[in-house]
């Protein structure tokens, strides 16, 4: 028995490590642009999205998957954009009952959800091929990679920023605030950085492994 | 006098103050893949800028016309996302007939202007902002797609140079872009205070 098992968790732990660093929506893919840059001026929205986005990519996932083999081919992409739609309205409703001020601060971007490219394409290339279990551990990995990475982004900018995280003081007195990284320059910035780090590192691995070969 | 006064201050305003892109981080995925070639740029600008324009006039009727009537503001997103797509499917079929070559060029991206943020993002600002006369709505549309356009353009004229550039290796590709995204985006904050 547990020797059956094995290859399917391995299965199962290979799909969630996949979108937390191999195929990281934000860094390898490039998928899901707009709210990473629009909602990381601060750890807390972005951490808010994040949730939003788990919430719903597993949501969709769970419903495309089951609803896979009665898909006709050239209308499954209305029908996830339907199955998301409905699950932000949702999400959307939920936050502005419970989370009020959080919800006007990051005010549309939450409906944008509906185009963040990184839900249609967990759909279109996981869940409308897998099986429930699977679809689901994709979507977490997918959905907590994203997070982590939306927080990150926002942990340094709002360091620079404002010197402070989570409404505490983290930098010396001394520290100038760098107003330009709230803005979109230093969205755009603090990017293109963060990628260019990525790429380095990876590089830098793949030479170590062609040595050790 | 002082509705052409109001409608010509928005579009200024939807064009470059708060150009969607530069501002409010909307439209960025075709926004790095299509700038590559300034004459795609171009061919995709105008597609948005008719999605854009037809779209958020639809949508602004639906929204103020039927679903505020009758108290059904909670499928508002599906109804909006069910307009793009259709505004979509139909520029699709015009350029498959019309510009086979363009159609050819575009491949994926084509489609995926449904999930153009800058078409959802600009419907929902519209409805956020309390725009109430329709006339003001297909101003604001078509600003928003003329203002797409011009930052796309900016963005495919920098980058056809930036090919001869010596850039560090690792950050070749987007990373460099998003860079000069960023550096674009500085120079358009220097028209915020114009109006308003």
């Amino acid at each position: 028995m547990a020797n059956e098992s094995q290859p399917t968790t391995g299965l199962y732990k290979e799909t969630l490590l996949a979108g937390l660093w191999r195929e990281n929506p934000v860094f390898r893919l490039l998928l899901g642009m707009c709210p990473t840059l629009a909602v990381t001026a601060a750890v807390k929205p972005a951490l808010t999205m994040g949730l939003c986005v788990i919430f719903v990519l597993v949501c969709s996932n769970i419903i495309v998957s089951l609803m896979r083999n009665l898909l006709k081919p050239h209308l499954r992409i209305l029908m996830f954009t339907l199955t998301i739609a409905t699950f932000v309205t949702i999400a959307d409703l939920f936050l502005k009952a419970f989370a009020l001020t959080m919800s006007e601060t990051l005010g549309p971007y939450v409906p944008l959800i509906i185009v963040n490219c990184i839900i249609i394409c967990r759909a279109e290339a996981c869940a409308s091929k897998n099986g429930l279990i699977v679809s689901v551990i994709d979507a977490l990995g997918m959905g907590v990679g994203f997070t982590l990475t939306l927080c990150v982004l926002a942990a340094i900018r709002e360091v620079l920023a404002t010197g402070m995280i989570f409404e505490v003081q983290v930098m010396p007195d001394a520290f100038v605030p760098w107003a330009a990284m709230g803005m979109p320059v230093g969205a755009f910035i603090t990017l293109g950085l963060m990628l260019g780090l990525v790429n380095l590192t990876n590089k830098k691995k793949a030479k170590s492994s062609c040595h050790e070969v | 006098m002082d509705t052409l006064n109001i409608l010509l201050m928005g579009f200024i305003s939807i064009v470059i103050i708060n150009n969607l892109v530069f501002t409010k981080f909307l439209g960025i995925c075709p926004y790095l893949g299509v700038s590559g070639r300034i004459d795609m740029a171009f061919g995709m600008g105008l597609a948005v800028t008719f999605v854009v324009t037809l779209s958020g006039t639809l949508t602004w009727m639906i929204d103020n016309w039927i679903l505020m009537k009758l108290g059904l503001e909670v499928t508002r997103y599906i109804c909006f996302i069910l307009v793009i797509a259709g505004a979509v499917q139909l520029v699709e079929m015009y350029m498959r007939k019309f510009f086979p070559s363009l159609y050819e060029s575009f491949g994926i991206f084509l489609p995926l202007i449904t999930t153009n943020c800058a078409i959802l993002g600009l419907c929902l600002f519209i409805n956020l902002w309390g725009i109430n006369s329709l006339l003001e709505a297909v101003v604001l549309s078509f600003g928003a797609g003329i203002g797409f356009t011009m930052a796309i353009c900016i963005m495919a004229g920098i980058r056809e140079n930036l090919n001869l550039a010596d850039v560090p290796e690792c950050l070749k590709g987007a990373p460099i872009t998003l860079i000069t995204a960023g550096i674009l985006t500085l120079a358009f904050m220097g028209f915020a205070g114009m109006i308003r």
